[in-house]
């Protein structure tokens, strides 16, 4: 499996050079965000300016993220590495499993990804934090992607994040919002394909979250996703609400109730997410 | 027919998201700018406790400098009498108190420090320590720290 091998040489990669950097603690507790469910720095379901680490402007680090969506009929596992470089450039590589529990198997889909900050510090800078990111999707098992009439079995997303905390701006408590604009084809994230009868070129999408932090180590906010529906089957856009309990530097833990409509033409897909985050 | 409600359904939805955020934003633009004209009620010098509250914070940052080497490294050439009564003003003129800084400019102190943004934050992250030994509320520290944090581009990198 080649994906595995790009996983490890990446992990190896990074960690050999945050050896030599001391790198998991250059910014503020709770400032390295999460790894959203394509392996980028993020929310739970959405890719920030900010980038998954906590190095600083000198620093390299490291972060691994294991996830899982639980719903009606399916559940979605995701496995991602991700290296941050100098707080300015992040590559990603994220393994998604995606269980289709009534019907039984599953899709498995690969997804690499690469963030560039082009402006500001979400903490420190008036302007909100920007960056650009990619994500390039490649589906392993393609059979039902095709079944359903997508066009194509890999594809690119595009997105321009903007990401700012505001200290202490709520009733003294630290606020975080952000908006994100997605070029993309996906079907589904991507598991269900790219493009469709209905619609084959890029479409920009809207994505946003908010939160407050209610001490150092407990945030809660929510997130929405907009998605196209290329397939017609009613694809519906992504919603939830996350806590996230952040003990150290070191790890973060994330519980999610997420409401995700209807997926191939099953319905009322909600269910719990789960993340753990660890930073080397 | 369902095909619009869910359309409906969906700009809803993005429609009250947007309203959360700029009401966020909103929120963030205004308050500081109510706190730096307030001093009334809601006066920062105040609701820390005075000067009393403000010496014990800087004893406690003293405290965690002195345990923290990376950091004492920064201080190992300092006069720290003269540091913690210029700290305590700085702080008092920040928190809106009846004080008046009496120190150098910090372009004037930091120069020559070259301090990196990782060091930055690793003292952030002690004066949090120092803030929280001396039992300030966290919604009571963040608004301290929006005010110290306007002096970060002052302190980095000279």
């Amino acid at each position: 499996m080649p994906y595995k091998r790009l996983f490890l040489s990446l992990a190896m990669f990074a960690a050999l050079c945050s050896a030599t950097t001391h790198a998991n603690d250059g910014k503020l507790l709770a400032t390295a965000g999460l790894s959203q469910i394509e392996g980028a720095g993020g929310g739970g379901i959405v890719p920030w300016a900010t980038l998954s680490g906590y190095d600083s402007q000198d620093q390299i680090s490291v972060s691994v993220a294991l996830s899982q969506v639980d719903l009606e009929d399916y559940r979605l596992n995701v496995q991602a590495v991700s290296a941050s470089f100098y707080d300015q450039f992040e590559l990603s590589l994220g393994h998604q499993r995606f269980d289709l529990k009534t019907l039984g198997g599953d899709i498995k889909m690969n997804i690499v990804g690469a963030k560039y900050k082009l402006y500001g510090d979400a903490v420190f800078s008036d302007l909100p934090q920007i960056s650009v990111g990619v994500q390039h999707k490649m589906l392993e098992d393609k059979a039902i992607a095709n079944a359903l009439g997508a066009k194509n079995t890999s594809g690119t997303d595009i997105y321009l994040a903007a990401t700012k905390i505001h200290l202490g701006a709520i009733a003294g408590y630290n606020a975080v919002w952000n908006v994100t604009a997605r070029a993309t084809k996906a079907n589904e994230l991507g598991i269900l394909g790219f493009g469709g009868q209905g619609n084959d070129s890029y479409e920009l999408m809207l994505e946003a979250s908010a939160g407050i932090l209610f001490s150092r180590s407990l945030a809660v906010g929510v997130e929405y996703r907009q998605k196209p529906d290329n397939l017609g089957l009613k694809e519906d856009d992504w919603f939830d609400f996350f806590v996230t309990y952040i003990p150290s530097k070191s790890v973060s833990i994330t519980a999610a109730y997420t409401k995700l409509g209807t997926i191939a033409g099953a319905p009322d897909q909600n269910g719990l997410y789960f993340s753990i985050n660890g930073h080397l | 027919m369902r095909n619009t409600q869910l359309k409906l359904n969906r700009s809803a939805i993005s429609i009250i998201f947007l309203g959360l955020c700029l009401l966020t934003g909103c929120t963030t633009t205004s308050l500081p700018l109510d706190s730096s004209t307030n001093s009334g009620a809601d006066n920062l010098y105040q609701t820390l406790g005075g000067k009393a509250k403000i010496d014990e914070i800087v004893d406690n940052f003293i405290n965690e400098i002195a345990f923290d080497q990376e950091t004492y490294a920064f201080f190992k050439d300092s006069n720290m009498r003269r540091f913690k009564e210029k700290l305590s003003e700085q702080l008092c003129v920040m928190a809106e108190g009846p004080c008046t800084y009496t120190g150098d400019s910090m372009e004037q102190v930091h120069t020559g420090m070259n301090i990196t943004e990782a060091n930055f934050n690793h003292g952030v992250d002690l004066f949090i320590n120092a803030m929280d030994k001396a039992d300030i509320p966290h919604n009571v520290q963040n608004r301290l720290l929006n005010e110290m944090a306007k002096t970060r581009k002052q302190m980095l990198y000279r």
